[in-house]
């Protein structure tokens, strides 16, 4: 088993993250990220399958929020499509309970923490458990902040993925030491989007990371080409490609299905 | 928890990529605010730069054509860019400068913020971006020309409503992208610590001269402090200095738009829930979902969908009280102190003198109530005849 040691309030939790580190045994993992109910639901769910047929490792499904702070353009207006198409966080939830039955890789909801807060924090984790989320990437609740959802994520078996950036600097140990599941590391500056070189400083706080906690790091932010994924897989653990996929379902709506099982299937060859 | 807690409201909920800025910020503001040269230099620009102290002044008109208490104006629109922003700039610039940044952003909604933030920069020699919603530069056309000519870059933001919050959105995201040589100019008492704290303080001023003024004229703390509120920071910096003053009510007014019980509205304390938006735990205007509701008011200064945490917590212990202000009821005041007193106010001060206006007739003679002007109102003036036009058209 592969067990982890978290410390909240001071008491010592004991959780069982098999299930997102197997996602990294022996292989560096694809992690796509699609925006939920963009451009509805029905799409959705076909695109969950067309994933996983690609060869992802891990998904994330971003519940979509008015006012997403740390998106580009590109997802800013995903959630837009979505929000106006009708997605509420319930009829996420009922998606993933009805595909759970065919699709058993580790699916992550990213959402900000308003949503969560809303729907209240004890409610909405076991929603989570009950239809087979496997954790929670929630980018405005930052390290310091994290107690008041840890705890109830971790008493349900739900990872709290924990976030770097460049920035962090003297963050990253604590945070490493802090973290299951895996790392999610921002590549660059800024917010969300396809950008042409991915940061060099990823490679340097994976490095530092690494010392403070043998966790798998995942690089997320910019990664839009087979290529950049490639090379960020030679020092990271697994890939996280988010506004390419999105861009190609904004281009395409409900024909996305296609062109984003063909984009999926080239970059995981490159891993 | 963090620091930055006012009961349980506050906090810093921003992006990872953020929290090194906001930590530094917190850090070089404490060091800088116990700095007496800082504060030397600071007291020397609002007074030979701002023009404060601010008058306060006895609407000798009002307070007889009400027939109740006294009412006092606190005049924060003769300050120099003709509100109390200007307060919070000069201060977080001069911080700023302290901290070897060199450039400046910030969102506006009314353009108020936007221009003193851009004054502030042309004075200290920094450079300055702003962003605003489509919408307001649309309502407060003057505005962005006034920016534009002090040099500051205009952004136009179009995402989400287009309005305030949005252009807070557009600016924490150029935070994220650019924060070695840039500072975030926040407006208001609101977003991830320090700042609700560290703007209060730069606008704590206001109630500290309300204070002196009053007990010089009058020899004693007045009844009552109003103040409009969007984010919250003139109104908190009217009455920080009051709170431990138990006899002294604090009145905040809220934008109720067309009405509280219809969908346009901004009033976040009739209407929100305890949220977390923008960097902080507050309360806001939102959907069962959390989404933030769009909010709708005459004033750009109070279409927002939040409120300063301080405020949040001022709410629940219950020592400050909110009203919600229809836009009728402001434009109402708005013409009645320009009539009255031959003082036009911003629209967003005119929801406090209108609060008054019904408070004022219900108390005594011997009460003293303090309305905080917030602004002046050059701005609104296009806005208001519009408003009227629109009004007689329905009829």
């Amino acid at each position: 088993m592969n067990n982890e040691q978290i410390t909240i309030n001071n008491s010592k939790l004991t959780i069982n993250n098999e299930k997102i580190r197997s996602a990294f045994k022996g292989k560096k993992a694809f992690i796509p990220f699609i925006t939920g109910g963009d451009p509805d639901i029905e799409t959705t769910e076909k695109l969950l399958y067309a994933l996983v047929e690609a060869g992802a490792d891990i998904i994330e499904i971003g519940i979509p929020f008015s006012d997403p702070i740390a998106e580009g353009p590109v997802i800013e207006a995903a959630d837009e499509r979505a929000l106006k198409a009708g997605c509420t966080v319930d009829k996420l939830f009922d998606l993933v309970a009805h595909i759970r039955q065919d699709i058993k890789i580790p699916i992550l909801f990213m959402t900000y923490y308003n949503p969560v807060f809303a729907y209240g924090v004890d409610r909405f984790t076991d929603r989570c458990a009950a239809c087979g989320i496997n954790g929670l990437i929630v980018p405005d609740l930052p390290f310091e902040e994290r107690d008041e959802l840890l705890e109830p994520c971790v008493s349900r078996g739900l990872e709290l993925i924990s976030l770097i950036a460049p920035t962090s600097e003297e963050r990253i140990a604590r945070i490493a030491r802090g973290s299951s599941g895996f790392l999610y590391c921002v590549s660059s500056l800024g917010v969300t989007g396809e950008r042409n070189k991915i940061g060099g400083s990823a490679r340097l706080m994976i490095e530092l990371a690494k010392q403070a906690n043998n966790i798998p790091c995942a690089v997320g932010f910019g990664i839009s080409t087979p290529e950049q994924a490639r090379e960020t897989a030679e020092y990271a653990d697994g890939v996280i490609v988010g506004s390419a996929i999105v861009r190609i379902v904004a281009e395409h709506g409900r024909d996305c299905v296609e062109p984003v099982r063909r984009f999926a299937k080239n970059i995981k060859q490159m891993l | 928890m963090t620091n930055g807690r006012f009961g349980i409201h506050g906090g810093q909920y921003v992006p990872e990529t953020l929290m090194s800025a906001v930590n530094e910020l917190a850090r070089e503001y404490e060091r800088w605010r116990g700095d007496r040269d800082f504060v030397n230099e600071l007291n020397n620009l609002l007074a030979q730069y701002a023009g404060r102290p601010s008058l306060l002044y006895f609407a000798k008109k009002m307070t007889e054509d009400l027939g109740g208490a006294k009412i006092y104006l606190k005049r924060e629109d003769l300050n120099h860019t003709g509100s109390h922003k200007i307060n919070n700039v000069l201060g977080q610039a001069l911080l700023a400068k302290k901290m070897g940044k060199t450039r400046l952003i910030a969102e506006t909604g009314a353009g108020q913020h936007g221009v003193a933030t851009a004054t502030a920069a042309t004075l200290l020699g920094m450079e300055c971006e702003i962003f605003m919603g489509r919408e307001d530069t649309e309502r407060q056309a003057l505005n962005v020309y006034r920016m534009k000519l002090l040099g500051a870059k205009v952004n136009t933001v179009t995402s989400g409503t287009a309005t305030l919050k949005d252009a807070v959105n557009a600016t924490m995201r150029e935070w994220a992208g650019r924060m070695a040589d840039t500072h975030y100019c926040l407006g208001s008492v609101m977003g991830p610590h320090p700042f609700p704290a560290m703007v209060r303080d730069f606008q704590a001023i206001i109630g500290r001269e309300i204070k002196e003024q009053i007990i010089d004229v009058e020899g004693r703390l007045p009844d009552s402090v109003i103040a409009c509120v969007g984010g919250g920071s003139n109104a908190i910096g009217s009455f920080y200095e009051f709170i431990d003053d138990e006899s002294v009510e604090l009145i905040g007014c809220e934008a109720a738009g067309r009405g509280i019980d219809t969908p346009y509205n901004a009033a976040t304390l009739a209407n929100g829930s305890t949220g977390v938006f923008h960097g902080m735990k507050s309360y806001f205007c939102q959907d069962e979902f959390g989404q933030i509701a769009p909010v709708y008011s005459i004033s750009a200064g109070l279409d927002y969908p939040g409120i300063g945490p301080e405020h949040a917590n001022l709410f629940d212990q219950k020592r400050a009280r909110y009203v919600p202000i229809t836009d009728d009821e402001a434009v109402e005041a708005f013409e009645y102190l320009t009539r009255m007193e031959g003082i036009i106010p911003a629209i967003e001060s005119a929801h406090a003198a209108a609060y008054a206006m019904k408070y004022a007739p219900t108390q005594e003679k011997d009460k003293i109530i303090v309305i905080t002007l917030s602004g002046r109102g050059d701005k609104d003036v296009a806005a208001v005849a519009r408003y009227k036009g629109a009004m007689i058209n329905e009829q």
